[in-house]
């Protein structure tokens, strides 16, 4: 009888330390989920169930006011860094290999590779020059911010698809009589198109929990929903930052979910 | 004349300095309109590089190549009247059958209702009507297939590049294929340019045949012309099974080791040169009488008939292809000598 091949979980003490990894990953978040329905305020003692806070959160003018604000950075950001990240995508996988190529793929996604704090000090200095030049105060800033480190977390999964996909189905329209736009319409943008919609919920939920940049970037009254709770939380731990804890979790795992049910292989 | 296809003095160079690699070399090669013709080799030798480049995929680094007598070395694939079955057939997976079939049309712009017509003209071409709102993925690989057929005929092309687009499927589907691709090819008139390295699939399907090896093309002929007389070495041992034989030529004789003479064509060079006769060409009979001497080796049983391996007098190898008896009374002992001779003008004279 031939030796089984080579398999993980005969690794002595494999099941444990899976176990044991799991807990840690998610038993604070089943705690968090927990003592948002917790009829006490106390993010530590359990004093029976109730759904207040979440109207509690509700119901307070500044939290309404950071989610849309969060919301709005999220959305146009989102939809700027996909943009520039399909464009990129395609300009690396879609033209003839060219020296440096590696250079360019390594530029794009500095983003992901430089610590979070560089870039946010690089930026807070840049856009307060920019500050003294216009005197413009808005919310460009943070928009612009988000939409440049949102671009790698867009950028890879709309690469990775275009890179699964056959390319003899461009040379193919090109031979049923497509020019070079109508095969990118009619045969690459819609296979593209899960890789897009995957790419830009990344790009989303990245922009959405963002701290460290945002707290560098924004101007007075500028908190978004991360900012706020965490500013909140500096006091005590409210039960109500709990409740949105919860459906900024929430909101996540349907935007994963979605993620991973568009990009998973269909055979 | 003017021919479908031409391709003039045609190369192809890939890359450039110490790293250039020539995948064709100077290939002029001419096919008539409404013609089956079938380019032939092992992989690497060029053919589908020429296919692309009538395709239009491809440029050629010079020469050129020519549609009814008009260079279209430069035109872009989309531009050309010529449509390709894809080896791995390329459907569009989002798009259904129907939308597959009617993709060439609607690009050219076609009115919506002309398209219709020609898509169900041409499911019913290759029945597969029923199968018009399935996605590719739904179908098997010879529905692909068949689908991948009507995609690429639907526009009405003048030339139709096929890129051994059978080889995917297996050997009985493979066989009805080629049934089904020589009868549209007869029903529909268009120039079929079909690339295989199966030497079978082009002896059946083929007008003419052209063999290519290492980017240059070999010989250009009917099937049968390419079987019986190929033109050297390489052309007789890659369509079908060939024995060589060193001989030396004088005036239509060839005479091979031990003495023995054997007639060749008159106008065959002279000198020392390999003569191929087929295996099924080889009479295997009584010592003596002007027949080569030779010793029985092993015989290899394949049903219809057996492969008899045979030693000359100077040691050369060659097979016998014998057609099996209902008996097997017909069976040689191994170590038997025997005389060997050849069929009328089945001995060719090789250049090289």
């Amino acid at each position: 009888m031939a030796e089984k091949s080579f398999s993980a979980s005969r690794i002595p003490g494999f099941a444990t330390t899976a176990i044991l990894v799991f807990c840690a990953l998610y038993l604070p978040i089943v705690m968090l989920v927990l003592y948002s329905f917790n009829s006490g305020d106390s993010v530590a003692v359990w004093e029976g169930f109730s759904l207040k806070w979440y109207p509690l959160a509700w119901s307070n003018e500044q939290v309404r006011d950071v989610t849309l604000r969060s919301l709005t950075i999220a959305l146009v950001a989102s939809v700027v860094a996909t943009t520039v990240a399909t464009m990129a995508a395609l300009g690396t996988t879609r033209r003839k290999k060219t020296k440096g190529q590696t250079l360019i793929y390594l530029m794009i996604n500095q983003p992901l590779m430089v610590p979070e704090i560089v870039t946010a000090v690089a930026l807070l200095i840049f856009f307060a020059a920019i500050k003294v030049a216009t005197g413009y105060q808005g919310l460009g800033y943070l928009i612009a911010a988000h939409s440049a480190f949102c671009i790698p977390f867009a950028y890879l999964p709309i690469r990775a698809r275009l890179e699964g996909m056959d390319k003899t189905l461009e040379v193919a329209a090109a031979d049923l009589y497509a020019s070079n736009w109508q095969a990118f319409r009619y045969v690459t943008l819609p296979l593209l198109l899960p890789g897009i919609v995957a790419g830009m919920m990344l790009a989303f939920v990245t922009s959405l929990d963002d701290v460290v940049i945002t707290l560098f970037v924004k101007s007075a009254g500028q908190d978004t929903l991360p900012t706020y709770m965490l500013a909140q939380i500096r006091r005590s731990v409210p039960p109500d930052v709990n409740a949105i804890s919860a459906l900024l979790l929430l909101l996540t795992v349907i935007m994963l979910t979605l993620f991973f049910l568009l990009t998973r292989k269909r055979d | 004349m003017v021919y479908a296809i031409e391709a003039r003095s045609t190369r192809k160079v890939y890359g450039s300095g110490s790293f250039a690699v020539t995948a064709l070399d100077n290939v002029s090669i001419a096919i008539r309109k409404g013609e089956f013709f079938t380019l032939l080799g092992p992989s690497g030798c060029g053919k589908t590089t020429l296919l692309r480049m009538i395709a239009g995929f491809e440029t050629p680094t010079s020469g050129q190549i020519l549609l009814n007598g008009q260079d279209i070395s430069t035109q872009p694939p989309n531009q050309r009247p010529i449509n390709t079955v894809f080896q791995s057939y390329a459907l569009f997976p989002h798009l259904s059958v129907r939308e597959n079939v009617g993709f060439g049309l609607k690009m050219k712009g076609r009115p919506d209702a002309q398209i219709a017509g020609t898509v169900e003209r041409v499911l019913s071409l290759v029945k597969l009507e029923a199968m018009a709102d399935r996605k590719p993925q739904q179908l098997s690989g010879g529905q692909q297939q068949r689908v991948a057929l009507a995609r690429a005929l639907a526009p009405e092309p003048e030339v139709l590049l096929l890129d051994e687009p059978l080889s995917a499927l297996d050997l009985k589907l493979r066989k009805e294929m080629q049934v089904e691709l020589k009868r549209l090819q007869l029903e529909l008139g268009i120039t079929f340019i079909f690339v295989t390295h199966d030497q079978e699939e082009a002896l059946t399907m083929s007008d003419r045949i052209g063999v290519m090896s290492a980017g240059h093309l070999l010989q250009v002929g009917p099937p049968r012309e390419i079987y019986n007389r190929p033109v050297n070495r390489f052309v007789a041992d890659f369509i079908g099974e060939t024995n060589f034989i060193p001989a030396t030529i004088a005036g239509g004789v060839a005479t091979v080791a031990g003495g023995a003479r054997l007639a060749v064509a008159t106008d065959a060079p002279t000198g020392d040169h390999t003569i191929a006769v087929r295996p099924e060409h080889v009479r295997i009979g009584a010592e003596g009488d002007g027949a080569l001497p030779a010793t029985v080796g092993e015989s290899v049983y394949f049903g219809t008939d057996s492969h008899v391996h045979l030693t000359l007098a100077d040691g050369t190898a060659i097979v016998a292809r014998q057609q099996s008896d209902a008996t097997g009374a017909g069976v040689l002992a191994e170590g038997s000598r025997v005389g060997v001779s050849f069929a009328d003008g089945s001995v060719q004279v090789l250049e090289d």
